[in-house]
């Protein structure tokens, strides 16, 4: 099988698991699969803003020789900030002789960065090189047109030289779940910030962003929200947990898009929140009386 | 008679000239140093005597154990024999092996940025870094693993621009490995039990009857290695 070399980044490790878990099945599906670095380390979101401060772009420029002395050029992340984080740095120091010359001076014991890794999200991927009618072509259960608002959020878009869609309308993961035959809707607060790393000291601030999309996504008659960032799913689920019984908040399952494609490509029910097996049920069942009547 | 090959070092500065091909504790010791702490094993097992130095000319600054390292000529050093490094309290029995339980007793774990300054700094050639890496993920089996050989002599946690403590995080997690996922070692187990039926009572019984003088004799009569056994 062929396979593309695969950036996890910590969450994927530790609270998103199911999100690595279900991106592995459907890469393996569709016969690209997803091969883990043998070394890998943080992405260098440490302090990656900090824009005169090379030292900080080092952690992502070591994954990039990881991938280099595997003879590889190209580097797929799920996590959407490990994404932004990966992607920057390669931005930054690929096109920058001297920065890549410091850091190569620094790392001593490494071969020396080149500068030709490329960084790219699954859901690119998934567009460029599977192909939104081969996805279509391998689902084998169908999502009855299960409501999903997908939730971008920022660091898949934003900043624009790093996005991998529009950063005000993007549809990438909408066109995704489409193929598998889920109905995305129209969600006005696809891109708004979940509030971040807020969450760890002013939790408040946190759940005030979170609520606003809950509720936007409530209102489109979705489901589930969709999501490709473990911080992102984190904030979601606390301020639903948190506002659970409010007017305009409904429980919605808050899952990652590779869960849903997973479900569509034939992945274990067992392995699934149990919300997105019973909402497909909810969805048949309802579909069934419509045919009736 | 051949004359002594001498080579000169400098100690913290001040230079001596010590014999070639001996180990930095040996030329410090020919120098005039008398070693109260940073000493232990003489072996390079308990990682006393962290030491660091310069070679002549080399921007860079090398590290090693004064009991292993041999002297070279020219080279500037002086010894870490301790780092001051916080150690979290725990109770190893009480802990929760969980994801984010070396996080949350050793914080400073997030601010790593992966210079892999520690990596380098360690004279057990241990990749310090990539444990760092596997605390943050919560992946306990591949701390110990990669720690395994370290001695504790905290040159790490001495050079990190993040402040970690490498050597008690590793230590903690190779501990908590231990207890939680290997397998019991059937041979200490054993030993355990050997030692509580009072294998060794009758010895014990017998020294502690002993004179002072008793003991000290048989102290320097003890035999550590028998003569001709190889290593």
């Amino acid at each position: 099988m062929k396979t593309i070399p695969y950036f996890p980044g910590c969450s994927l490790k530790d609270t998103a698991t199911p999100f690595e878990t279900s991106a592995q099945f459907v890469m393996e599906k569709l016969g690209l699969a997803l091969a883990e670095l043998d070394r890998w380390n943080c992405c260098g979101t440490v302090s990656s803003l900090t824009s005169d401060d090379l030292m900080h772009h080092l952690a992502a420029v070591r994954n990039f020789v990881r991938v280099q002395d595997l003879g590889e050029t190209e580097l797929v992340a799920l996590c959407a900030m490990c994404y932004n984080t990966l992607a920057r740095t390669a931005q930054r120091v690929n096109g920058d002789d001297a920065d890549r010359d410091k850091i190569n001076q620094f790392m001593d014991r490494e071969s020396d960065y080149v500068g030709d890794v490329k960084i790219v999200h699954l859901l690119q991927v998934l567009r460029d090189r599977i192909g939104w009618e081969t996805l279509a072509e391998h689902s084998t259960v169908n999502l009855n047109g299960l409501n999903v608002a997908c939730y971008y959020g920022c660091t898949l878009v934003r900043p624009k030289s790093v996005g991998i869609d529009d950063a005000e309308n993007p549809t990438l993961m909408d066109d995704a779940l489409e193929a598998v035959g889920a109905t995305p809707r129209a969600f006005p607060f696809a891109t708004e910030c979940c509030g971040t790393y807020q969450v760890v000291d002013r939790r408040d601030l946190s759940i005030e962003h979170s609520f606003r999309i809950l509720q936007s996504a409530a209102r489109t008659g979705a489901d589930v929200i969709a999501t490709a960032c473990p911080l992102c799913q984190h904030n979601l689920q606390e301020a639903q947990r948190e506002l659970s019984g409010m007017e305009n908040i409904r429980d919605l399952e808050i899952v990652y898009f590779t869960e849903l494609l997973g479900a569509a490509l034939g992945m274990d029910p067992t392995a699934l929140p149990e919300r997105i097996t019973q909402s497909l049920q909810t969805t048949a069942a309802a579909q069934a009386d419509q045919g009736g009547n | 008679m051949t004359e002594e090959k001498l080579t000169q070092i400098f100690v913290m500065g001040k230079a001596y000239d010590v014999p070639a091909g001996i180990t930095i504790m040996d030329a410090m010791e020919y120098a005039g140093y008398r070693f109260v702490r940073g000493a232990g094993c003489r072996s390079g097992f308990c990682g006393a005597c962290g030491t660091v130095y310069r070679k002549d000319g080399d921007y860079r600054l090398e590290f090693a154990l004064a009991c292993q390292e041999m002297v070279e000529e020219g080279m500037h050093l002086t010894q870490i024999p301790f780092t001051p490094a916080p150690r979290s309290d725990y109770q190893l029995n009480e802990l929760d092996a969980a994801e984010n339980v070396l996080l949350q007793h050793y914080p400073a774990i997030a601010r790593c940025v992966s210079c892999n300054t520690c990596t380098k700094a360690c004279p057990q050639d241990i990749e310090v870094m990539d444990y760092v890496q596997a605390a943050l993920r919560g992946d306990l089996k591949r701390v110990a693993e990669l720690s395994f050989d370290c001695i504790q002599c905290g040159l790490c946690a001495m050079r990190c621009p993040a402040d970690i403590k490498h050597y008690h995080l590793s230590q903690m997690a190779r501990r908590l490995y231990s207890v939680t996922e290997s397998p019991e070692p059937a041979h200490l187990t054993a030993r355990m039990a050997e030692l509580g039926d009072g294998a060794y009572d009758a010895e014990l019984d017998e020294m502690m009857s002993m004179t002072l003088d008793q003991l000290k004799q048989r102290y320097a009569e003890r035999v550590i290695e028998k003569e001709g056994e190889a290593l």
